[in-house]
């Protein structure tokens, strides 16, 4: 068995979305959820959002940024081509339902994971507001479709190049300053998600975040993702991927998260030795 | 049993143990006395008839011999590695009282590895005497899983392996290392029960990708659950999220299924200090303190709370730890890990004992000495203190009965609470052996047949 990629489209310099045809997968993820995916006999398992799904196709849609080896790896197929492993979906799938207000905060490529939650959100019957940033005009991605479905949509940009200039937490703070909401939702960096659980933290607004980890089986098997939450030990594969970001203990977090920076440097080294002919990106 | 040499041998990941030759196999089976009241077969928990299987090899008659071993054992190959045979079936040898029984493990190797060395294909055996039209899933393809899957496919059942990882075998596969198991050898063994029809569906997590409800509606009659103990048990003291600690599930599984010790050729990173402390002294703790040797560590250090008389690992793992260089800090248990800025491992916070009066497992209990405290640099922290049963299938089936414990409750036909829906291995029995959990499949397959006969 092996995963056969149906499309593939570049979103900008960096980012790539790809439909794989994995049905039983289509048929029964929600959002919220993720998929390990594993390219082939020498493959690392890493963790992806599924974006969006297919059932009728059989398909479910992935959006990746090239950062590590894998990404980088994952960038070079093509349409037609297979991916060894695909397993999902994972995690516990998104379920706050009607809340009333709802403030989405996404940045990078956590613009794409929080499609989904918008989706989510919308049909459970709550007014959103949106906010996405990037460093610059071209990691903007999927402003139509989340404007269709936010009540309000607001773009940043690290340089201005693009709606307002600086970062989500300006128009965030500006928001909960002129209307009462009732819950926050972060993805993307893990400073970003940081930062926006001590922004809402003061207001006592609700925030959820959900958080990427380095993982093996995804299944609760290993621990490695484990991350303390409200002083409890939680596994991110099967406890979340998302928590009460007031509860996360992000300085323990966030160094776990660089517990294999060097290695990565060094993946990337081999694969950018190995894969010369990776034709496709020209 | 000739080995690799230990200096060579932490230098790489090869098999240790190098099995015996023809003429070493046919003069170890001439020592059998083929007993008329054989306790060695009753020693064993699948019930191979070990002295027909010897006196087979005796004769040189190697591919009957293995005929033999299979009428009751899908994974001789396996066993005959990873057995606690001095536990069990050479425990009970008439010879053992001379301190010389028969090497029935080895023995069981030798006519496993004949074959593959031989490179014959497997041929279908025993009898289809199933209906040849229910469709079984087994959840979990590990020792239990496979066991009880060939048991079925032998009788005729359409039978379905339903397996999360992307490769079969559970803790053969995962866990126990390359050096003491080779992969190929487990995919061998896996193979025959495929030979005979069982179907291995991988990247299948039952609970999530579907249901067990969902599986009835596609036609599944009946059901064994063989997850294993796939939930990492922690000490709970401090320091245990920083860098550099590891669960031994996270450490072997990284080594083993997704081969770390070839990155960056492949792509899964595992990072291994100079001086490494392995805390536990089961077989998954000499596993991991091996793995961690070859993986480059200087000084690799068993930390026991207990002596070497109490602990849990086979006395060849043990052996050859030692052989390998290994230290053994025994009792001795750590209080804290501390770590530096970056939140990496540096130091452990440890604490002699002594022992007391026995607890209730038998073993005498420690007791901490008091001023006893210590402390040693560690850059790696792997913990193999055990594992418990992972509870994401179970909270899938709300009617299911566990015990305090989350293991699944079965009764005597190892059937759990819901009807059709059997379990056994280690989910049931909390982590034991391989052959432990392969006689649980073998017993659930009979009661499935019985169930669905009914």
């Amino acid at each position: 068995m092996s995963y056969k990629i149906i499309e593939k489209v570049r979103l900008n310099s960096v980012m790539w979305k790809m439909a794989v045809e994995a049905p039983l997968i289509a048929r029964s993820r929600r959002a919220g959820q993720f998929v390990i995916v594993k390219i082939d006999e020498k493959g690392e398992r890493i963790p992806l959002t599924i974006n969006d799904s297919d059932s009728g196709k059989g398909t479910i849609t992935i959006i990746f940024q090239e950062t590590g080896a894998t990404t980088k790896r994952l960038g070079c197929l093509k349409a037609g081509d297979s991916i060894s492993d695909v397993l999902g979906p994972l995690g516990k799938e998104t379920d706050f339902g009607k809340v009333g207000k709802v403030v989405l905060v996404a940045g990078g490529v956590g613009i794409a994971e929080i499609l989904p939650i918008a989706g989510y959100a919308k049909s459970a019957g709550n007014y959103v507001l949106t906010i996405i940033g990037g460093r610059t005009k071209e990691l903007v991605i999927l402003e139509e479709e989340l404007k269709s479905l936010s009540d309000k949509l607001i773009v940043t940009t690290d340089d201005g190049s693009y709606g307002i200039k600086g970062l989500v937490l300006h128009p965030l703070r500006d928001a909960m300053a002129a209307e009462r909401f009732d819950l926050c939702y972060s993805v993307g960096p893990d400073i970003m998600m940081k930062a926006v659980s001590e922004t809402t933290k003061p207001r006592a607004l609700k925030t959820l975040v959900s958080l990427d980890a380095n993982m093996v089986d995804a299944t609760g098997m290993c621990g490695t993702c484990r991350v303390t939450v409200g002083g409890r030990t939680q596994f991110v594969c099967v406890d979340g991927p998302e928590f009460d970001g007031h509860l996360v203990d992000w300085d323990g977090f966030l160094k776990r998260q660089k517990r294999f920076v060097e290695e990565e440097k060094q993946a990337i080294g081999y694969f950018e030795k190995h894969n010369k002919n990776c034709i496709y990106k020209q | 049993m000739n080995t690799q040499d230990p200096k060579k041998r932490i230098k790489n990941f090869d098999e240790v143990a190098l099995g015996l030759t023809e003429e070493e196999a046919v003069k170890e089976a001439k020592r059998c006395l083929n007993c008329k009241k054989a306790a060695c077969a009753g020693g064993c928990p699948v019930e191979i008839d070990i002295p027909a299987f010897i006196q087979l090899i005796a004769k040189g008659e190697f591919e009957k011999a293995l005929a033999k071993v299979r009428e009751k054992n899908f994974l001789p190959a396996v066993c005959g590695r990873v057995c606690p045979q001095e536990d069990q079936c050479e425990k009970v040898c008439i010879l053992d009282k001379k301190h010389m029984p028969i090497g029935i493990g080895d023995l069981e190797r030798f006519v496993a590895d004949w074959e593959i060395k031989k490179g014959s294909r497997f041929k279908v055996q025993g009898s289809r005497v199933g209906s040849g039209k229910e469709k079984i899933a087994v959840i979990g393809s590990g020792p239990a899983g496979i066991t009880c899957a060939g048991e079925l496919a032998k009788m005729g059942y359409d039978v379905t392996i339903f397996e999360s990882l992307h490769k079969p075998g559970g803790v053969l596969t995962y866990g126990i290392p390359e050096f003491r198991l080779p992969k190929r050898i487990v995919e061998i063994d896996i193979g025959y029960a495929q030979s005979l029809g069982v179907k291995i569906e991988n990247n299948f997590l039952a609970g999530k990708t579907k249901t067990i409800d969902e599986l009835k509606k596609d036609g599944f009659k009946a059901f064994f659950v063989g997850i294993g103990a796939g939930l990492p048990y922690f000490l709970g003291i401090e320091g245990e999220a920083l860098n550099g600690v590891y669960s031994a599930n996270e450490f072997l599984t990284r080594t083993n299924l997704m081969k770390s010790y070839l990155f960056p050729e492949y792509d899964t990173p595992v990072r291994i200090g100079n001086s490494v402390g392995v805390v536990g002294a089961g077989n998954v703790a000499m596993d991991s303190a091996r793995c961690a040797l070859r993986l480059g560590a200087k000084d690799v250090r068993i930390i026991y709370r207990r002596t070497e008389i109490e602990m849990p690992a086979r006395l060849d793992e043990i052996h050859r730890a030692k052989e390998e260089g290994i230290k053994f800090e025994l009792l001795t248990h750590p209080l804290k890990f501390s770590g530096d800025d970056k939140g990496w491992v540096k130091e452990a916070e440890l604490m002699r004992n002594e022992l007391g009066e026995p607890d209730a497992s038998g073993r005498r209990r420690p007791v901490p000495i008091k001023g006893s405290e210590f402390k040693m640099k560690l850059d790696t922290v792997i913990c193999a203190i055990g594992q418990g049963p992972n509870p994401l299938l179970p909270k899938t089936l709300p009617g299911m009965k566990l015990n305090a414990d989350g293991n699944i409750v079965v009764d005597k036909n190892n059937m759990t609470s819901l009807e059709g829906v059997f379990a056994g291995g280690d989910i049931v029995t909390g982590a034991a052996t391989v052959i432990a959990a392969m006689g649980a499949g073998k017993r659930a397959a009979a009661s499935i047949a019985r169930y669905l006969s009914k």
